[in-house]
Order: C-alpha cells, then sequence, then structure tokens
C-alpha cells in the first residue's frame, strides 16, 4: 500500500484535514427519502410508513426532512405516477409528528401551482423548496414571491446543473434570489457531477450571491460520488445539503446521509445529527420501507454517464417492459435528445421509435 | 366584397407573427399594428408591410375616425383586461391571444363557430390550442373521467409573459381541458426545454376513460382531428398510433389513452420550432375570419 502514502498525497490529506478542522463548518441537513424517495417507492408512500421515517430521523437530529410527490406538489399525475396516498396528508402526518425537525416541500413551476403551496403551509410546512430547469430560474419568480409573503422559509433548486457551467448557474441564481430565494441549491439530478465539476458550480454561486443567501448541494449516487461530491460542495461553501438516508432517492439514489454524517464526524464538521442513531435508523426504520435497495447497476450507471434525469428510471423501465426495447437504450437516447425534468412522456415516444425499429430490422 | 379591418395590439413574436398570418387572409384586412414603445422591430416590420403603425398605444388607435372590425390582442393577460370594456364600449371585436379569458374560449376545430357572436373570443394557451382538440377527439366517442396534457416547448419560445405567468398557463389550460376538451377533470403540465438546437414544440395528451371503451372508434376520432388541426397549422402531426394501456392500479382503474403530437410551426415570422407559437397565431387567425364573415354576412 506504499502508493497511497507518498508525501505528495501524505501533505495533500493534511493540507485538506487542517483546512477542514479550521473551517469548523456547521452544515444543516435536509433528508429527502420522501420526497426523492417518493420516486423509488412509486410514490405508494403509506401513513405509517411516513410517520415512521420522520420519527426515526427526527429522533437522530435531522432539522430538515422534506415530504412531497417525487415530481413537487401536485405531480400526481399519469406523467409522473399517481400517489397511493395525497401528498398533503403525508405532509401534515410529518408536520404533527416532527418534534423538532422543520418539514419542506417541493414545487416545480409548470407542474405544482401558488395554491398547492398554501395548502402545503396550511398543512403544516415551512420550508418551500422551488426547483426549475437550471437555465429556467425566471419561472419561480410568481412563487417565491408569494413564498416569501406567507412568511415561509425558502430554497431554489437548479436542477439538472452539469448541464451549465459555473456562470450560467450563478446567473441563474441571481434571479432567484432577486425573487426572494434565501437559499440556492446546486442540484445534480442526473449524478453526473464529478468532484471539481460540483466544487466549481458551487463555488461560483456562492460568489454571485454569498452575502445575500446561503448556498446548498443536492448529489445523486449515479456514478457513485455522492459523498464525495458532497464533501467538495461544502469545501466549495456549500452550507446547506441534501442527502437521503440509505440512498433512498431517484436514480441509484441520493448521497447517503448516514454516511456523509460520519465523514462530517472525521472531518470535524458539525451536522447536529446522532451518527449511531442514523445509522440505527437507516436500517431499522429507512431500509423496510424500501422496495428495494437503490444499486448501480445497468440503468442507473447510465444515467450517471449520460446525463439522464435520475427519476426518469422507473418510467424508462416501464416503457421498456411495457414495449419489449432495452431500457438502457431508451435512458441514452433520453440524454441525446438533451430531455429535461419533467418530460417522462417523451420516453414512451424513445420506447416506441427503438420498437419499430426493432421490428424493422426483424 | 370589402374585408373586415383588423387591428393588432401587440408588436411582439406572437403579434407580428399573426400579422403574416392576416396578410393572406380572404376576409380580413390588417390596417393598424399598435405598440407602445418607438424602437419595437414588430413596429417597423409591420410599417414595411403597409400597416399603420404607432407606438402611442391603444388610446391612439380609439381617438381615431375609424376604427376596426377587430382587435386582435398579443400584449398580456393584465392589459387586456383593462381594455376588453373599452373595446367593446368602441363596438370592436376582440380576439385575445392572452390568458385574460374575459370571453369564452375557442379551439378551432372543436367550437370554433359557436362564439361567432361574441364581443369577445379568448384563446386560452399554445398548449391548449395543442392538446385540447384531442382530448375532445377522444370525448367525443366515449367519456373521459380525467385528461391530462404535458406541453413541452423551447425555452426561446417561451416569452417574458409566459415565464412570468406560468401559474396561469396551467390553470387555464386545465380550464379548457374540461370545458373544451369534455373532460370531468383535467390537469395542464408545461415544460420549458432550452436544448440547442431548440426543440420542436411536443404535447402528450393522456386520457382515462372506461375498460369497454372503443378503441377503434378513439383512434379514428383522434386521426380525423388531426386532419382537422392540419387545415390551419400543416405541420401538427402524431408522432405515434395513439396507445391503449389495460386499466391497472397504476392507471386508476381506468385504460389509459396515451397521443403523442408535435407541432411544428409555418415559419412565417417565428421559426418553426415554435410550433407553440405558431399554433396560437393560426387559431387566432382561423378563429378572426370566422368572425369576420359572420360581420360581412351581417352587412349584406
Amino acid at each position: 500500500m506504499t502508493f497511497l502514502t507518498t508525501p505528495e498525497t501524505n501533505q495533500l490529506t493534511r493540507r485538506w484535514a487542517d483546512v477542514d478542522a479550521a473551517s469548523g463548518l456547521d452544515l444543516r441537513l435536509t433528508d429527502t427519502c420522501l420526497r426523492d424517495g417518493s420516486h423509488h417507492k412509486r410514490h405508494q408512500f403509506v401513513p405509517q410508513e411516513v410517520r415512521d421515517i420522520v420519527a426515526a430521523l427526527d429522533g437522530a437530529g435531522i432539522p430538515v426532512i422534506e415530504v412531497t410527490h417525487g415530481d413537487g406538489l401536485g405531480g400526481s399525475s399519469f406523467n409522473y405516477g399517481f400517489s397511493r396516498t395525497p401528498e398533503q396528508e403525508l405532509i401534515k402526518l410529518a408536520a404533527e409528528t416532527a418534534q423538532r425537525a422543520k418539514i419542506a416541500f417541493l414545487m416545480l413551476p409548470g407542474v405544482g401551482t401558488k395554491d398547492d403551496i398554501r395548502a402545503a403551509q396550511d398543512n403544516g410546512g415551512q420550508i418551500c423548496r422551488i426547483a426549475t430547469h437550471c437555465t429556467e430560474a425566471d419561472t419561480s419568480i410568481q412563487h417565491f414571491g408569494l413564498a416569501r409573503e406567507l412568511g415561509l422559509e425558502t430554497v431554489g433548486f437548479l436542477m439538472m446543473s452539469h448541464t451549465q457551467p459555473p456562470e450560467v448557474l450563478a446567473k441563474q441564481a441571481r434571479i432567484m434570489v432577486d425573487a426572494g430565494c434565501q437559499c440556492v441549491y446546486v442540484v445534480d439530478s442526473a449524478g453526473a457531477l464529478v468532484l471539481e465539476g460540483v466544487g466549481d458550480r458551487v463555488a461560483a454561486v456562492v460568489a454571485e450571491i454569498g452575502a445575500e443567501a446561503t448556498v446548498g448541494f443536492h448529489g445523486h449516487e449515479n456514478l457513485g460520488l455522492g459523498v464525495a461530491n458532497t464533501v467538495i460542495a461544502a469545501r466549495a461553501g456549500a452550507t446547506q445539503i441534501d442527502g437521503s438516508v440509505r440512498r433512498f432517492g431517484a436514480g441509484a439514489g441520493n448521497t447517503p446521509l448516514e454516511a456523509f454524517i460520519g465523514v462530517c464526524d472525521k472531518l470535524g464538521w458539525s451536522t447536529g445529527v446522532d451518527f449511531l442513531r442514523i445509522v440505527d435508523a437507516a436500517e431499522d426504520v429507512i431500509r423496510p420501507a424500501m422496495p428495494e435497495e437503490c444499486t448501480l447497476n445497468r440503468m442507473t450507471l447510465m444515467m450517471g454517464y449520460a446525463g439522464v434525469y435520475s427519476s426518469f428510471l422507473k418510467h424508462a423501465g416501464n416503457a421498456a417492459e411495457r414495449y419489449g426495447v432495452s431500457g438502457a437504450q431508451i435512458l441514452l437516447e433520453a440524454g441525446e435528445r438533451k430531455l429535461i425534468g419533467g418530460q417522462e412522456d417523451q420516453l414512451i415516444d424513445i420506447a416506441l421509435q427503438l420498437k419499430a425499429k426493432q421490428d424493422a430490422n426483424a | 366584397m370589402r374585408k373586415a379591418t383588423a387591428a393588432i395590439v401587440g408588436p411582439g413574436n406572437i403579434g407580428t407573427d399573426l400579422m403574416y398570418k392576416l396578410l393572406r387572409s380572404e376576409v380580413i384586412e390588417p390596417r393598424w399594428m399598435i405598440g407602445v414603445d418607438p424602437s419595437s422591430e414588430g413596429l417597423k416590420l409591420a410599417r414595411d408591410k403597409g400597416l399603420e403603425s404607432t407606438h402611442e398605444g391603444v388610446d391612439w388607435l380609439l381617438k381615431q375616425d375609424e376604427l376596426p372590425d377587430l382587435i386582435f390582442e398579443a400584449t398580456s393577460a393584465y392589459v387586456h383586461r383593462d381594455y376588453a370594456p373599452r373595446y367593446q364600449e368602441a363596438g370592436i371585436r376582440a380576439v385575445d391571444l392572452t390568458p385574460a379569458a374575459v370571453g369564452p374560449a375557442v379551439i378551432p376545430p372543436v367550437n370554433g363557430e359557436e362564439h361567432v357572436g361574441a364581443w369577445n373570443v379568448n384563446m386560452i394557451t399554445c398548449g391548449g390550442q395543442a392538446t385540447i382538440p384531442m382530448v375532445a377527439a377522444v370525448s367525443r366517442v366515449t367519456p373521459v373521467s380525467y385528461a391530462e396534457i404535458v406541453a413541452s416547448v423551447s425555452s426561446a419560445s417561451a416569452g417574458p409573459g409566459t415565464r412570468a405567468n406560468i401559474d396561469e398557463f396551467t390553470r387555464t389550460t386545465s380550464n379548457g381541458v374540461m370545458t373544451i376538451g369534455g373532460a370531468e377533470r383535467g390537469k395542464a403540465i408545461i415544460i420549458l426545454n432550452p436544448a440547442e438546437p431548440p426543440m420542436i414544440m411536443r404535447d402528450t395528451i393522456f386520457c382515462a376513460v372506461e375498460p369497454d371503451a372503443d378503441r377503434d372508434a378513439i383512434a379514428e376520432s383522434v386521426h380525423r382531428m388531426e386532419r382537422a388541426v392540419q387545415e390551419y397549422v400543416p405541420g401538427y402531426r402524431l408522432l405515434q398510433e395513439p396507445q391503449f394501456d389495460d386499466a391497472s392500479e397504476a392507471t386508476l382503474g381506468k385504460v389509459k389513452v396515451s397521443i403523442f403530437v408535435e407541432v411544428e410551426g409555418a415559419g412565417d415570422f417565428l421559426p418553426p420550432y415554435a410550433g407553440n407559437l405558431d399554433i396560437m397565431t393560426a387559431a387566432a387567425a382561423r378563429v378572426g375570419d370566422h368572425i369576420a364573415r359572420s360581420l360581412l354576412t351581417q352587412e349584406k
């Protein structure tokens, strides 16, 4: 193992250890297994699961818990899948269950509406997270305006951040902040960003808005980099961090929050979460609610590699099965067509085209 | 026979594209282009095409000795709500291309001639014009308990009005899915995709129907509707045969009908990818023609 302890790497390790310890970062974590995990669960959460998960996360000290249909308020649909339990009911349950944690909810302009935001607040939601594709921030202006007017805490999501360079993200972040957003997230929806790709984007957003709003990072595991990317994001100035315990999220899942919390302990960063309790929650409460583990496999790897929106996974799988074509091919073509979040309907069109080609060659 | 005279209010992308279409009309003569910004490119273009153009707004127009028979409003919902009563007072019919929804909504192949006598008709939204015909195509064959439309348009074709009022888009469109499409419940979703080169508008229409619905009749009706829309938007086409998914838990116990369309614009002023804008202006021109014909017939 001598190659791991060259003077150069020792030096590097020491340098970062000093920086990390000195930075004394205090990170605010959001668990999103009850929102991003909704994709993996095909939006089939039942009340008891939500109660149990919120109680376990809250008990371990997770300060923010996001609860919504995977595609945000109003996402229950043919296009994204119908919710088994209405999301507003789940938000209410979560808010009633949490003793300390705040309940966040997600909305996508073009899918949800201002009325949905009002209802979520009435049901106990305290943090309004508004997500747009990372070039379309100006579609969120009216929603940030309303959320602030209602006294909600606000977060902006720049989705599919890998598709744009840092300076574009910074400008889009500026639009959100000017509209009333208090924290802008760089969101790696496709799990396609690699290390410095995250750091550069977070740093650019911090440089643009650092004095006026905080910056966050939301990662996916499609190339296996969730924790590593999140560490880089924090070093670059992100102070709000998303993840899902047990990776319970779309695609190969989100940054495993329990692992990241352990890493923070090692780096001397504070999260306010009890590592042993969150590990127990992952094993005893979250895993049993998952239909299966979130794993790296042919489909999920393809998403990170081709830069495909993580929640396409189950829909591509459905279309592949329905029409007898390759799910991986559907995802590659989705990347080729530059589809963005929300265009799940186009996966059916892709599957039909692949089938027509297949039939023509038969 | 004389032509009905028209003013276009709002010399932006929509207003300018509409001008090209009205210049081809057999029954409408576009005579005025009304704006508020002297440096507007649309006003200059209109002047080149022989329209009387002003940046002094509607107030100027309403002071003229000769008033138009028709006004096409291509400004914003707020502006139109303010001015609609004044158009009526002046005896001018209005075709509203904003989401103001002052008057009844019109989708040409569904209820195009129903409101030719109304003072004010509304064109709903681009997504509505592209998808509501298909909801109606299904609902004229069999009851539709729920319809959902997904409109994907290129970012480049979504102007500041759409961006600032995206809630109004989804609300107005889902209302139209119900009132004109004939679905019991409706939902609308819009996606702005920034891909380069810009994507051509695409729309998906999902309808929930009963398990015993006649699938052949639905498919035939959908194809017939495609041809009806093609009469005024030649680039409107089905991408696939209508798809039928059997009733299951995932479809709420109904058969799911999926219809995929693409809308390529005529490229009059706006690029062909902006089919969303083209179908608005083409539908407005068509509705304007209906109204003009009824006005001219009354004169005879």
